[in-house]
């Protein structure tokens, strides 16, 4: 199911939390949100989920607007909030059959349902305990069960794995990956390895609007404009070193690395490299060349760059 | 009508898993039966076959528990959040505020039930006026579902409970006396009007055993009213600021 955000607009009061958002979601792509606290990442969701009528703008979903097919659109989506909001009195299998209920599944398949969705989320040895007596990774896996019950073709997932340990992230990450080789998925965080880990393209969301969109293969290509480079060399003292490197032709840049002498950091001149060159003045001057590594911008930078 | 019913079912499980019903059905009969059979103005002193006290005893005692059981149900959504899982989902917000609604009436017509023996031990007395007991548990289940949708609407405004509580009394007290003692007091129009809204009058003409389609329509419109005012709060989320 293809989702088509167009112009999506909220403002709350004078502030606009969302500004003339557009975008557009494949089916079976995995779009993860990225953006700092704030940044309106969850309005955009609660739009798309039918939650909150925007300000301006639409979003439609295989042709359906969330103005006029509100109960259609929800009905084929599966949203899990932040915070994970639950029933806690309620037993698991009673709140998995109450969730599939109201999402309209056949009363016949909802014990098959059921089944199905505490074998996926692995909630088999805890089914029978109340919501509220579950961990908070088990209640994860409740939020994802719930989500999923009545098999929609979008799931909306804001920061699906704050607060679980690292096994249950790589666990949940797993889950995610799998799902989205059939569903829609449109995930949020604000951890960059997890964005990067599952989703097929990012969108970089920064003060209500998107300032970056793209795979992480293409961001880090944007952001990388020029070679860096570590470098370990044996032979001289460090002074000298560095006015032999600061001589090359490519070089823009040279740093010291802390503590230690015979490290730098090379940055060259935009477009040009400078790996032959220094390869080329260690052996004019006998120096051994230790270590030469070049420095991968990580999305980390990227992410910096663009909502600082 | 099916979605409400989904949304009802769950909390009446809730009701009873959470001990409210219980302790609410006990209170009630604990309260109605002490004052109808043991003090005061009880039916003994009266000595008449009716079940007249007993009705001005829950007129007074469903006034204090309804705002007590409608007090957490959109209160609590919305401070825990799982209003937007809820909204979320293939439901509108009127359903919601329907399941709601016939949740708590059910829960008030099942405490009712529980007072079926005072009928039968009244009618083992004495020849009954039926025309004044089925008029008299219809007023009180009328008067349940008004209060039943002021209460949502105190719970739909705020997130505090204990705010829900307070407010669906103090909208309340207005319904239960205030407007009557007003609409003494006033002349003119504004009288007539105060005099109409008190929920007294109208009441205790049904339990009189007169069912007059005034007193319905007045019932069930001052529920509609309520109803339509916590759906309205309910989608607030969607008001252009």
């Amino acid at each position: 199911m293809s989702i088509v955000v167009d112009g999506l607009t909220k403002k709350y009061g004078e502030q606009k939390a969302v500004n003339n958002i557009s975008f557009k979601v494949e089916t079976g792509e995995v779009v993860g949100f990225l953006g700092p606290n704030g940044a309106g990442k969850s309005t955009t969701m609660k739009m798309i989920t039918c939650y909150m009528a925007p300000s301006g703008g639409d979003v439609l979903l295989e042709g359906m607007s969330i103005h006029t097919h509100a109960d259609q659109i929800k009905k084929r989506i599966g949203y899990l909030p932040e915070n994970n909001p639950l029933y806690l009195d309620m037993p698991i299998i009673d709140y998995l059959r109450f969730s599939a209920e109201i999402q309209g599944v056949p009363g016949n398949k909802i014990p098959e349902r059921i089944a199905e969705m505490v074998e996926t989320c692995g909630l088999d040895v805890e089914k029978h305990k109340k919501i509220g007596e579950l961990s908070k990774g088990y209640r994860q896996r409740v939020g994802l069960a719930q989500a999923m019950i009545h098999n929609p073709d979008v799931l909306i997932l804001d920061e699906p794995t704050t607060g679980l340990d690292p096994n249950q992230i790589i666990e949940i990450r797993k889950l995610i990956k799998k799902l989205g080789k059939q569903k829609t998925v449109i995930l949020s965080s604000h951890i960059l390895s997890e964005v990067e880990a599952t989703c097929d393209r990012i969108l970089i969301i920064n003060r209500g609007r998107i300032a970056a969109d793209g795979t992480s293969a293409t961001l880090r290509q944007q952001a990388q404009g020029q070679e860096l480079l570590t470098v370990q060399i044996e032979g001289a003292d460090g002074e000298s070193l560095k006015k032999a490197l600061l001589g090359l032709a490519t070089v823009e840049k040279v740093d010291g690395v802390d503590g230690k002498a015979d490290y730098f950091t090379v940055q060259s001149k935009p477009d040009q490299s400078s790996r032959k060159a220094v390869f080329d003045l260690c052996v004019s001057n006998k120096w051994c060349l230790l270590e030469m590594t070049g420095i991968e911008t990580r999305l980390e930078d990227v992410f910096r760059e663009l909502t600082n | 009508m099916d979605k409400t019913w989904i949304i009802a079912k769950r909390e009446l499980a809730s009701f009873f898993d959470s001990l409210i019903a219980y302790v609410m059905i006990i209170l009630f009969l604990g309260m109605s039966g002490f004052f109808t059979w043991l003090f005061g103005n009880n039916i003994f002193l009266i000595n008449q076959a009716s079940l007249q006290v007993f009705f001005g005893i829950g007129f007074w005692t469903l006034f204090f528990f309804i705002p007590a059981i409608t007090m957490r149900m959109l209160a609590e959504e919305t401070r825990s959040g799982t209003i937007e899982l809820l909204s979320t989902k293939a439901i509108t917000d009127w359903q919601i505020v329907g399941g709601k609604f016939l949740a708590c009436l059910l829960l008030v017509m099942i405490a009712l039930f529980c007072t079926l023996p005072y009928y039968i031990t009244v009618s083992q007395l004495g020849s009954v006026d039926h025309g004044g007991i089925i008029g008299g548990y219809l007023g009180l289940i009328l008067l349940s579902s008004g209060y039943i949708s002021i209460g949502l609407f105190a719970s739909s405004v705020t997130n505090n409970q204990i705010v829900a509580f307070l407010m669906a009394l103090f909208i309340g007290i207005f319904f239960q006396i205030l407007f009557d003692v007003m609409g003494s007091s006033f002349r003119g129009g504004l009288g007539t009007a105060m005099n109409y809204l008190s929920m007294r009058a109208h009441f205790e003409s049904l339990s009189r055993g007169v069912i007059d389609s005034r007193d319905i329509v007045y019932f069930l419109s001052i529920t509609l009213v309520g109803l339509l005012f916590s759906q309205s709060m309910l989608s607030r989320r969607n008001w252009q600021g």
